[in-house]
């Protein structure tokens, strides 16, 4: 919860160096190893058990690095976490917690609040304006088991948007919703961007990829490519990252899980 | 009985003041933790750790020989957070799931507890009397200096709650998102574990091992049927705590050697059977009358469709016979009948010699029923533009469940995007409608 540097600084918002993860001992993901430029919208792709998901996890400290750094604005994370919205997965949490849309979206100012003290009308007021930013506005007192999967993203993305940050992170945010949500979603990605946000966003769809991001990162257990769409979203790539899903690496992580467990 | 029960009544005596303030105490602060701990999926490490309490007790009472309560809850502390240590450690490093280990941790500790009270019990001379208690509680056993401890530890539990509300609603809801915004986790989740550790303690002398975690467990989800807010829950919850803590103290006042665990228990789940039957929305009772609203519905607008279809076939007719409808229907005459009764006493139908015809409520419904099958099946049937948004149900389910919103805009899809004109669709006289006949027939 510290100062940011200023938007025109040429400093990368997100640089990644040799990071690997390893969940129970087992590698998932090898030596990520790039910079995120400012400003762009980036899809992260790949099979299943690429590591999309455990690499914006890991970025943000949720699963431990095996080694590594990252750095937002040059800065350690544990600085920094005031610059990043995150929107996770939408499984990720029980729906049918006693609480209201309003309340869900209002969790995205506790970093601002701090800790004891209790959101003030300021507060009450920006999250009411996200939810009306994603068309949520009438549901603001629906308990949240009753809405719909698309609106239960919609709220998700509407919590990250309270928390008014500079880097969004976002786990399969078009996963499980209905076509209006999906358009709903993007349109408000790509307001963010012309805003200078930056915004990882797990994808599974390839048929949007061209359309929706200007850079995309592809994974399968180690970054394959990454770089403005154009020049990186081709068929050889695609091949690598889809094609053979017992990679050498995999094929590692296994002998090195086999090995610890019969330690 | 009733000298026991005017006694207590009256709060002449010290001692029951005492008893039913310790009572209310150990209820509100249960019902308070309770919500939290049963969101957070703790309410049966909760139960490990009030079993683990007991050989605490018991080593605190043979090492140091006294029976003062802020000693012996000590030792209770000391074994129970060991015992969910145990239950972590186990998890973490073993490949024994979550509840075998609260399961074994449970037993093994509580049966070193067991073992410990006998042998108390047979070397413990004159003074051994007493500490069984802690197994089903004995409310009637607090005294002045108990109650100052119970006091001072509801008061730390409440002003926690009250300190770290936010902290606790965001940390159950999502904790990942909870630790990206710079608060930590598992510190938060450090506290509230504290917290449910000293609600045990404080219900330990008066419910017992055995049965504290249903004070916790009991209120809360009692409280869930009422609310849907977290802040509504907690209330409730507390309120519901508080009442069994006083109203089974109550009870088991009225003869000697009740013990109080039980009865509070019993009437903590005296509140929750009439949550779970009687409340708005979530209770069984409500759920079976909305069931009993649809298939009433559901009935209804069969028998208004039918009288539509019938009607399409036979241009003249304006009412049509039981034996006709239940022909159309597939049902047997009857069921006809006695819906065609119930549904003229409610204003839909009208009898006409053998048969019935429509009221204009009837006529109104079953023209928007016959709209909404007619346009579902062709949603279906077109649903291969639209596999996006599908809903895969038969139209004979689905026409019951239909909005007006949802009507207009299978009207607008099929219009713009197959050059259908729902006018047409929906023509009681078929013979313009692209309408092809599916369905139940």
């Amino acid at each position: 919860m510290s100062e940011v540097p200023s938007a025109s600084s040429a400093v990368p918002p997100i640089q990644i160096h040799d990071m690997t993860i390893a969940y129970h001992k087992k590698p998932v993901l090898w030596d990520v190893d790039l910079d995120v430029p400012e400003g762009v919208l980036v899809g992260i792709i790949g099979p299943n058990g690429a590591g999309k998901s455990t690499m914006i996890k890991a970025m943000m400290d949720l699963v431990p690095k095996a080694s590594g750094w990252v750095k937002i604005y040059d800065r350690p994370y544990e600085q920094m976490r005031s610059a990043i919205g995150y929107v996770p997965q939408r499984e990720s949490v029980d729906w049918d917690f006693p609480i209201n849309a309003l309340d869900v979206v209002l969790m995205g100012r506790y970093g601002h609040v701090g800790w004891i003290r209790r959101p003030g009308a300021e507060d009450k007021k920006i999250a009411f304006e996200a939810l009306e930013q994603v068309g949520m506005g009438e549901f603001a007192e629906r308990q949240i088991s009753q809405l719909s999967g698309g609106q239960q993203q919609r709220v998700f993305l509407a919590r990250a948007l309270a928390q008014d940050a500079r880097i969004y992170m976002m786990d399969e945010p078009f996963a499980g919703v209905d076509a209006a949500t999906e358009k709903a979603i993007i349109d408000i990605l790509i307001a963010l961007r012309h805003q200078g946000k930056t915004i990882l966003v797990v994808h599974h769809d390839l048929q949007t990829v061209t359309e929706y991001f200007d850079w995309v990162i592809m994974l399968n257990m180690r970054v394959v490519a990454a770089g403005p769409t154009n020049e990186v979203f081709t068929n050889e790539n695609l091949q690598k990252t889809y094609g053979g899903r017992l990679t050498v690496l995999s094929q590692a992580a296994q002998a090195i899980a086999d090995q610890r467990r019969g330690d | 009985m009733v000298e026991n029960a005017l006694r207590f009544l009256s709060l002449a005596d010290a001692n029951v003041r005492f008893v039913l303030l310790g009572s209310l105490l150990i209820g509100a602060t249960g019902g308070l933790l309770g919500s939290f701990a049963v969101l957070r999926r703790r309410s049966l490490v909760g139960d490990a750790l009030a079993h683990a309490a007991l050989p605490g007790v018991a080593l605190a009472y043979l090492l140091t020989g006294s029976k003062a309560l802020p000693i012996l809850l000590l030792g209770a502390t000391i074994s129970g957070v060991f015992g969910v240590l145990v239950i972590q450690f186990v998890t973490t490093y073993t490949r024994i799931k979550a509840d075998s280990a609260i399961g074994i941790v449970l037993s093994v500790f509580f049966g070193i507890g067991i073992v410990l009270l006998t042998h108390i019990q047979r070397v413990g001379g004159g003074n051994q009397s007493g500490l069984d208690k802690f197994l089903f509680g004995q409310a009637a056993a607090m005294v002045g200096d108990d109650l100052v401890v119970m006091t001072v530890l509801a008061a730390i539990i409440i002003a926690a709650v009250l300190f770290f509300y936010k902290e606790f609603k965001a940390l159950i809801f999502d904790p990942g998102f909870f630790s990206t915004l710079g608060f930590s986790s598992r510190r938060t989740d450090v506290l509230l574990m504290g917290l449910i550790v000293l609600t045990v303690m404080v219900g330990l002398q008066a419910v017992g091992v055995v049965l504290i975690a249903a004070m916790l467990i009991t209120p809360a989800v009692a409280a869930r049927f009422w609310s849907e807010r977290l802040g509504t829950m907690v209330l409730v919850s507390t309120a519901f705590g508080g009442a069994s803590g006083v109203v089974g103290t109550f009870i088991s006042s009225l003869a000697p050697r009740i013990p109080t665990g039980p009865v509070m228990v019993l009437v903590a789940t005296f509140f929750f059977v009439v949550s779970a039957l009687v409340a708005p929305r979530r209770g069984l009772i409500s759920r079976w009358r909305r069931e009993r609203h649809n298939r009433q519905r559901e009935s209804r607008q069969h028998f208004l469709r039918a009288y539509f279809e019938l009607a399409e076939k036979d241009r003249e007719s304006r009412s049509f016979s039981t034996s006709a409808l239940a022909v159309e229907l597939g049902w047997k005459a009857a069921r006809v009948e006695r819906l065609g009764r119930k549904l003229a006493r409610q204003g839909y139908t009208e009898r006409v010699g053998a048969g019935w015809t429509l009221m204009q409520r009837g006529f109104d419904e079953g023209l928007f029923i016959v709209k909404s099958h007619r346009l579902w099946e062709h949603y279906l049937y077109y649903r291969s533009i639209l596999d996006a948004d599908h809903v895969d149900r038969p139209a004979d389910e689905v026409e019951h469940l239909l909005t007006p919103e949802i009507i207009e805009r299978l009207e607008q899809i099929l219009s713009a995007e197959r050059g259908i004109d729902p006018q047409q669709v929906v023509n009681i006289h078929g013979s313009l409608s692209h309408y092809r006949r599916g369905g139940r027939e």
